[in-house]
């Protein structure tokens, strides 16, 4: 059973969805923040919503989504409160969305990174927030630990 | 959110590091620094901070980055009036 609502909202970020751990995290991290009673909006490109749509259709692990660029406008307005996020990040662009997305809110940021590249993407972040980072590609079980471990949810 | 492809743009570099583009743009007098989220060309720009835009003639040369495809140099030409709001805000 879900907890009581809290007053937290988290924004889940998904990059390009080109590698296959994304999809996994993204449904396992709003599924514990939806059990916990934290409203989730999961903001991505068309294929990545979809990718998780089809997953999830009856939405029994997540709740909103949100076109990544309409997000980013609705963020740079104002209109989007929101009290963390965390940003799935494989490349350059990543790294860029979650930069933006920490100066726009001004709200905690977790960057979770993964693919072949984490460790060197990981070195790329300038700006202050958590990293949780694994070169994990098709096998999502060394992030989903770390996760386990930061436990947001319990935060 | 805006769409580039209403804009008469011309795609300088391609598929390149934040980084790169930062790089890219210090080679230009003019410049301008701006925060993450700037609209301009109903455009929310991505980006590591600082992130450059740079003014060449009545061009505007400024990074457009894409989750698939990483950042893109673009050039604007006739963007008198986005120039004008940089050079306000200098």
């Amino acid at each position: 059973m879900p907890e009581e609502p809290t007053h937290r909202a988290a924004l889940l970020v998904m990059g390009c969805p080109k590698v296959p751990v994304q999809t996994s995290l993204v449904l396992y991290l709003a599924h514990r923040m939806k059990k916990a009673g934290i409203r989730t909006i999961i903001a991505g490109t068309p294929s990545a919503r979809q990718l998780i749509r089809v997953a999830d259709p009856d939405e029994h692990y997540t709740m909103e989504m949100k076109d990544l660029d309409a997000t980013i406008a609705a963020l740079a307005n104002g209109d989007l409160p929101i009290t963390e996020s965390y940003v799935f990040i494989h490349n350059d662009a990543g790294i860029s969305y979650a930069a933006t997305i920490a100066s726009l809110t001004h709200r905690p940021v977790t960057a979770i990174i993964f693919g072949e590249e984490a460790e060197q993407i990981s070195h790329e972040i300038t700006f202050p927030c958590t990293v949780i980072a694994e070169p994990a590609i098709h096998n999502p079980i060394p992030i989903k630990i770390k996760l386990e471990e930061a436990a947001p949810w319990d935060a | 959110m805006g769409c580039l492809e209403s804009l008469p743009y011309e795609v300088l570099l391609s598929k390149i590091s934040f980084k790169e583009a930062r790089e890219f743009l210090s080679r230009y007098p003019e410049k301008y620094e701006i925060e993450p989220g700037y609209r301009m060309f109903d455009l929310n720009i991505i980006g590591v901070p600082p992130i450059r835009v740079a003014v060449d003639g009545d061009s505007l040369i400024f990074p457009f980055t894409k989750p698939c495809h990483g950042t893109f140099l673009i050039r604007v030409q006739q963007a008198a009036d986005e120039i004008a709001r940089l050079r306000a805000r200098a």
